[in-house]
């Protein structure tokens, strides 16, 4: 059997852990540079506040409620993130972290009582963190999300759904839409529709070989995941990523093209450091910036080959830098850029080309060092000149709050 | 002879704090007969963090604990999965701010060490918030170090 914890607004609720003050309190948390709406805890959801909506465009209605409203704080996010993943691990066997506030386990076969562990697991948690979880138990990735959006949907479950009968399995699927199965999107299920096909039962009852012909290989592996047979294992390593994307709103529109390229100077570095984390090499990349023109918006790229691959971050920064001055528009308001590594290799096997140039040894002891200084000093520490020092594009974070728990100034206060 | 002193707050156990018991340079030809006795470090993260994962650092402001040891600016080690017992240092939630006292469970109260300071006694219908146990105090000492 398999559950899936997660965290019950998860970035609303970390930002309450050191704030008593605020319990019982409506609070949102909002996007990079404070653009949209990304969190919200059970108080705001009950005013009315909107998921993923501009916070310019409600900022006079959130101040009308008191809702309490906060930068991204992803320092803090990351950590309580760390430490639920661990207390979860302790508990059980097998985990995958699927996402900063989601992770499946598998349940020791020893396990007797279902419903119960699953408590265990939320209390501990809960006990432990400060932080409210759901949890979804069922024999089946694809199920265990279903019993873990059903736990967090119907009130009366107390938070924990076990789907370990075919009774139980029936009345969950019963109570949902195709869309809110796993890997089903909003195409695959508007044409389940046309078919007749409306809730995860009908999908359940479905033929997989007719699904699989008018679909594919994956959404029939959901019908039998539906039907309690495991067809997703665990995936405990995580697969080195095919591309890395780091990309950036502004706080401002940039007219210059000086500070646009120490902008994606920034993102080629941020990116190249990304890609050493997971020991690959590149050899193309794409540059891309977004602006306003004529009142329309504009998007405009440049794919980027280099001579070799590398994960040098002044080779991908200069190339990087020389495109975007290319796409610049003279006189316009650019309003986000980005760069996206196409063509990842692994380091390791080095394909060895007699008559190419190889990343140099140099190369590879300055990054290593580079990336052995900022990890110990902070991200950061080391960095490009050619980003500028203390530029004024980057992100607006003007409600962060404290880094309670990574920073020593930042530790919460306790009045004696 | 090294020893290394490290600066970021990191409670998984992932920064370790090295503070070897021998250390030696060697004559050539002579070893050192104290070297077979190294064995391992101390380690002040395994000292005093049992459980990282439920661990918070608390930094006290006041000198109404300062007879349970804990001075002004003190750092308290605070482990949130303890169940808190009678004459537990805790820290509870009171009027939205955290607030570091002695557990009276027999009188549903929150005493300061102060002989003079009344205790702060929670109400029938009042749920009494704790944050965590403390566990452990830090007290600074030598300022100029």
């Amino acid at each position: 059997m398999l559950a899936l914890v997660d965290g019950n607004s998860f970035y609303a609720s970390c930002e309450s852990i050191f704030r008593p003050d605020l319990q019982g309190q409506p609070i949102v948390v909002l996007s990079n540079n404070d653009g949209c709406i990304v969190a919200r805890n059970k108080e705001a959801k009950a005013l009315g506040v909107p998921d993923l909506e501009p916070y310019f465009m409600h900022r006079g209605f959130l101040a009308k409620h008191r809702v309490h409203v906060f930068s991204s704080n992803y320092e803090l996010y990351g950590d309580i993130s760390r430490r639920m993943m661990n207390i979860l691990g302790s508990m059980v066997g097998d985990t995958e972290v699927y996402s900063i506030d989601e992770c499946f386990l598998r349940l020791l076969s020893t396990t007797k009582d279902y419903q119960a562990f699953g408590r265990e697991l939320k209390d501990a948690v809960l006990q432990q963190i400060g932080m409210p979880t759901c949890v979804g138990i069922a024999p089946t990735k694809t199920l265990s999300k279903l019993a873990n959006r059903a736990a967090k949907k119907i009130p009366r479950l107390g938070g924990v759904c076990t789907l370990d009968t075919d009774v139980r399995r029936e009345w969950v699927l019963r109570r949902f839409g195709t869309r809110d199965i796993w890997g089903v999107g909003a195409r695959i299920s508007a044409r389940l529709a046309d078919m007749g096909i409306h809730t995860a039962y009908d999908l359940a009852c479905a033929s997989p070989k007719n699904i699989r012909k008018q679909f594919s290989v994956m959404t029939e592996r959901t019908v039998r995941e539906l039907n309690g047979e495991a067809c997703f294992e665990l995936e405990q390593q995580p697969e080195p990523k095919q591309q890395i994307i780091c990309s950036r709103s502004f706080s401002r529109k940039i007219h210059d093209r000086v500070e646009l390229r120490q902008a994606v100077s920034k993102y080629a570095e941020r990116a190249a450091e990304k890609l050493r984390e997971q020991d690959g090499l590149t050899n193309s990349m794409l540059v891309f910036v977004d602006l306003m023109k004529n009142g329309h918006r504009w998007s405009r790229q440049r794919l980027v080959k280099l001579d070799m691959h590398t994960n040098d971050s002044r080779v991908i920064s200069r190339a990087a830098m020389q495109a975007v001055g290319e796409i610049f528009q003279e006189g316009e308001p650019h309003h986000k850029a980005g760069v996206i590594l196409l063509e990842l290799v692994a380091r390791k096997p080095e394909q060895l080309h007699f008559f190419t140039p190889q990343q140099s040894d140099q190369s590879r002891r300055l990054m290593a060092s580079v990336d052995a200084v900022n990890q110990r000093f902070g991200r950061d520490t080391l960095h490009l000149a050619s980003r500028g020092i203390a530029p004024s594009w980057t992100l607006a974070r003007r409600m962060l709050s404290p880094a309670y728990t990574t920073r020593w100034e930042d530790l919460p206060r306790a009045e004696c | 002879m090294y020893c290394s002193l490290v600066d970021d707050v990191t409670l998984a156990g992932t920064t370790v704090i090295h503070i070897p018991l021998y250390s030696s340079t060697v004559p050539a030809g002579f070893p050192s007969p104290a070297d077979d006795y190294v064995e391992d470090a101390l380690d002040l993260n395994g000292y005093l963090v049992k459980r990282p994962s439920a661990t918070f650092m608390v930094r006290a402001h006041g000198t109404s604990m300062i007879e349970a040891g804990i001075q002004d600016k003190a750092l308290l080690i605070v482990d949130r999965s303890i169940k808190p017992r009678h004459g537990d240092i805790v820290i509870a939630a009171l009027d939205g701010r955290f607030t570091c006292k002695r557990l009276d469970l027999r009188r549903r109260a929150l005493c300061s060490t102060n002989p003079g300071a009344e205790p702060i006694v929670i109400s029938e219908g009042d749920e009494l918030q704790i944050f965590g146990v403390v566990v452990h105090v830090v007290n600074t000492l030598c300022s100029h170090s």
